[in-house]
């Protein structure tokens, strides 16, 4: 078992799911939070390479976990922004028949995506997010980081865009 | 909050079940106290839900955490269950927050601290924190840090 104790943010790498151009930020985050889901809404509309990671806690939200893995699943099959994207777009609906339901709008093979979503290595690489985030002392979600020659700094959203010169509009 | 080092000192707390926790019942194992302000309350939420997505990782370490609140053991029931945790809760809520002023972990306002106290199984206090604001979460590596010391 691998140890838990402090350790910086993992540097983004290309095992990492990366979109968008500009300063990279990395954000710790799970799909049934619903301050995760307003996070990301506002995190596309700024000039942000944001990496995601999964930081699901299964006793704050149940389907966390089946969730980070239905879009571990989709990745295998080239699609996790797409699953990303519908998944926090309807926090309600995550029970297994909403999981296949997005695989099947996004035409995913569903037989494959139902076999790797369960799988070990999904499980593994839901896992593996989760403790880089403990062992960097994330204790809640979302968490951001804005990752530069120093390393990762935790910032808030509003930071970020005092940052990107981009000031709140709503 | 009692410092590490220190020898913890005689204290009874509240098992769900209405029977006694004592130093007694630290011998022979590591222990961690993990004394929260009140139960249901959102930070402590988050607090207990994260310690219990790593207890595999402490029992491993062979530690055994506890929450230990001023909330009377019906409340602390009632919280563990509506988490869905299973981390044990012990009440310091007769006389109210003795334990905890005994581990020098009471706040002014009538409530435990938020702190962590990691005791060997000699009884001696091998390390403590006390976050700096109530509201204040620390995180599990910390602890993870003290049973790697």
């Amino acid at each position: 078992m691998s140890e838990l104790g402090s350790a910086p943010v993992p540097e983004p790498s290309d095992a990492d799911h990366r979109r968008g151009a500009g300063p990279v930020t990395i954000v710790y985050a799970d799909f049934e939070c619903p301050f995760c889901a307003a996070l990301e809404l506002r995190l596309r509309e700024l000039a942000l390479e944001v990496v995601f990671r999964h930081f699901p806690v299964r006793s704050s939200h149940p389907r966390a976990w089946p969730a980070a893995c239905a879009a571990e699943a989709a990745a295998d099959q080239g699609r996790f922004w797409e699953m990303h994207d519908l998944l926090f777009s309807d926090q309600a609906r995550l029970e297994d028949p909403h999981l296949w339901d997005r695989a099947r709008r996004l035409g995913l093979d569903l037989e494959r995506f139902d076999t790797d979503r369960r799988g070990d290595a999904v499980r593994a690489r839901v896992t593996a997010d989760f403790r880089s985030g403990v062992r960097a002392g994330v204790v809640t979600t979302p968490a951001l980081f804005a990752w530069g020659d120093r390393g990762a700094e935790p910032v808030d959203l509003a930071e970020l865009e005092r940052r990107l010169g981009s000031p709140r509009t709503s | 909050m009692i410092a590490g080092g220190t020898s913890v000192p005689e204290f009874t707390l509240k098992r769900a079940d209405g029977s006694d926790f004592t130093r007694a019942d630290l011998e022979g194992k590591t222990t961690v106290f993990v004394f929260y302000p009140f139960a249901f309350s959102p930070v402590c939420t988050d607090q207990l839900n994260l310690y219990e997505e790593v207890l595999e990782d402490f029992e491993a370490k062979g530690a055994t955490l506890y929450g230990v609140s001023c909330d009377a053991t019906y409340s602390q029931t009632a919280f563990k269950e509506k988490l869905g945790v299973t981390i044990e809760q012990l009440s310091d809520f007769e006389p109210k927050g003795a334990t905890c002023r005994a581990f020098d972990a009471y706040h002014e306002g009538g409530f435990p601290q938020r702190a962590l106290a990691l005791i060997g199984p000699d009884g001696v206090v091998r390390w403590s924190y006390q976050a700096a604001s109530p509201g204040d979460l620390p995180g599990a590596n910390l602890i993870f840090d003290a049973l790697d010391a």
